[in-house]
């Protein structure tokens, strides 16, 4: 494996980890309200979060694109705050992915919340718990399996992701080319080993990642 | 205690007005969907009632007039569901420590006595899924009372176990009930729990009280009988006097005394027991010539007509005492009796079941 293969892994393993920690911190809030709103936005912003699951990547990306622009409303605040625009960025990347990727995160920890239900936290208000305090120390370690699933799958999706980067990262090495626009690459120019060092990990990793979450599936199914 | 709570839900209405005593245990009974857990749920503040009201040992904890809600949090009470609702993540130990770390209680004051008082000693370092149903609603008990509340709210805390649990954790509440100093409010459909535990009754229906008063009153209402299906007798509290020679013990109460068979407990200790409306007959005289044993002078309160074709309930007042008593009898034994309010009669007991 050459060097810009491995440029290219640590890359995507950079944004794939950013990009889940992040999810993580942005989709708890979301799912929770999800769980538990009587809202009537429920669906529009259910649905909304999963949009990403049925559209072209490259739609996504086209509208990122523009967005991120010069005269998109994104582009326009960042060059209020005097920031670097984000198209061709890793930042750029990193908000994309948190979108692509926002409904393998929000919903398993949308469906660990709803299944908790409301009795345990109306048991911990019984005994004193404040609603945040009752989240904390109820509602999140009891949404666990949940937690782990969305951080797999937020994992992976953005390991796979391809359209969406190609769209607003281009193909800038050690900056925006990821892992699978490598293997795009390497096709390309028939280079072909290479290609399949970088494939072939992918199916393995691939692999991995599905037999870690089916099996920590079994086993938590195997504790209740 | 005085609480005001009206809620509506498609096709169900809940309004009613309470004013309860603040000891003692007192039970919401009524069928299923009646509205009673409702009720509880508005005293701990799960559902809002919008214009409710609640006070508590003169403390206000609902005032909606003035736009006052105490979140459940903030109140000073001790639930306990149908299903224990331990914490699963958390063993028997942390789940006790939960509520008293957050309720102030942090000198562990009664931990070691509640431990012994719910017998779950024991259990401390077991996880929560192992437990059996009569501990896991045992350890939901002293986790409550461990938070030390003002108020004790019981959802029908034996309805999901079976028999041999309830029979298991029955004295347990009894113990609570004779060792607590607060009110609690137990919810439950079974008349047989009520008669054991409660000492104050209010009878719950389609979301309106029809009924309310110490328990032996209520029971011992004729009209009131479809609220009892089947069960319908008068509690009569008694003192064990003696334990005779014959194997018999002679029970006092205000009106009289009775005759049971065996009974373990000590001379001067009190007795609850129920005496079922198809167990008392009623004659005009006293008889010497009759195996009944227990003959009791009384005086017709009320007639009112039975459950099932036929008969009344006849409700009596014990000569020289306040205690009632009721008879079901056919309609042609009342005519021929010619049974009225205010007749002498003697009653006859045929037998007795020691409730506690």
């Amino acid at each position: 494996m050459d060097s810009s293969s491995l440029t290219a892994i640590w890359l995507t393993c950079k944004l794939a980890t950013l990009t889940t920690v992040l999810l993580l911190l942005i989709g708890t809030p979301i799912a929770w309200w999800l769980a538990n709103t009587r809202s009537r936005l429920k669906g529009p912003v259910g649905a909304m979060v999963a949009l990403p699951l049925v559209l072209p990547p490259t739609v996504l990306g086209f509208y990122l694109l523009i967005a991120f622009g010069p005269h998109g409303f994104i582009g326009k605040a960042m060059d209020a705050l005097n920031l670097q625009r984000l198209p061709f960025t890793f930042a750029g990347l990193v908000v994309a992915s948190i979108l692509y990727s926002l409904p393998f995160v929000v919903q398993p920890i949308q469906n660990a919340f709803e299944a908790i239900g409301k009795r345990p936290l109306e048991a911990a208000a019984s005994l004193r718990a404040s609603p945040c305090d009752a989240f904390f120390s109820v509602a999140l370690p009891l949404a666990r399996p949940g937690f782990v699933t969305a951080a797999i799958l937020g994992f992976a999706h953005t390991v796979g992701e391809f359209g969406v980067i190609l769209m607003i990262g281009g193909n800038i090495p050690g900056k925006t080319q990821v892992l699978s626009v490598k293997i795009y690459d390497y096709v390309e120019n028939a280079n072909y080993t290479q290609a399949h060092w970088l494939a072939g990990g992918m199916v393995f990793f691939s692999f991995i990642v599905l037999l870690l979450l089916y099996g920590s599936r079994k086993r938590v199914a195997w504790n209740r | 205690m005085r609480g005001h709570f009206n809620i509506s839900y498609p096709g169900f209405t809940l309004d009613v007005d309470l004013t309860l005593p603040e000891t003692g245990v007192t039970a919401l009974f009524g069928s299923s969907g009646s509205g009673k857990t409702t009720i509880l749920r508005c005293m701990a503040g799960l559902e809002r009632s919008p214009t409710g009201f609640l006070s508590i040992a003169g403390e206000i904890w609902q005032d909606e007039q003035r736009r006052f809600f105490l979140p459940t949090h903030k109140r000073p009470l001790g639930l306990v569901f149908q299903e224990a609702s331990l914490f699963p993540h958390l063993t028997v130990q942390k789940n006790l420590q939960y509520g008293m770390k957050r309720a102030g209680n942090a000198k562990d004051e009664g931990f070691e006595a509640m431990l012994d008082l719910l017998g779950i000693r024991a259990l401390l370092g077991r996880a929560t899924d192992g437990l059996s149903g009569g501990e896991r609603q045992r350890v939901a008990i002293a986790r409550a009372l461990l938070t030390r509340p003002r108020l004790l709210l019981l959802d029908e805390p034996l309805a999901a176990l079976d028999m041999k649990r309830k029979l298991e954790i029955l004295p347990y509440l009894e113990r609570l009930r004779d060792e607590l100093s607060i009110p609690v409010i137990y919810v439950s459909h079974s008349l047989d729990e009520v008669a054991r535990l409660a000492d104050h009754l209010v009878l719950i229906k389609d979301g309106s009280i029809t009924a309310t008063g110490s328990l032996t009153d209520i029971l011992a209402r004729p009209d009131l009988s479809s609220a009892f299906a089947g069960g319908v007798g008068a509690v009569l509290e008694a003192t064990v006097v003696a334990h005779e020679t014959d194997g018999l013990t002679r029970l006092e109460f205000p009106g009289g005394k009775l005759y049971i068979a065996g009974g373990a407990h000590a001379p001067g200790s009190p007795l609850r027991c129920r005496i079922n409306a198809n167990d008392v007959s009623i004659a005009l005289s006293a008889h010497t010539d009759t195996s009944i044993l227990n003959a009791l002078p009384a005086t017709v309160i009320a007639v009112a007509d039975a459950d099932t074709p036929g008969h009344v309930f006849v409700q009596l007042r014990l000569i020289g005492g306040e205690s009632l008593l009721l008879a079901r009898i056919t309609e042609r034994s009342r005519q021929a009796l010619a049974i009225t309010p205010g007749l002498s009669v003697v009653a006859q007991v045929k037998s007795v079941a020691i409730l506690r």
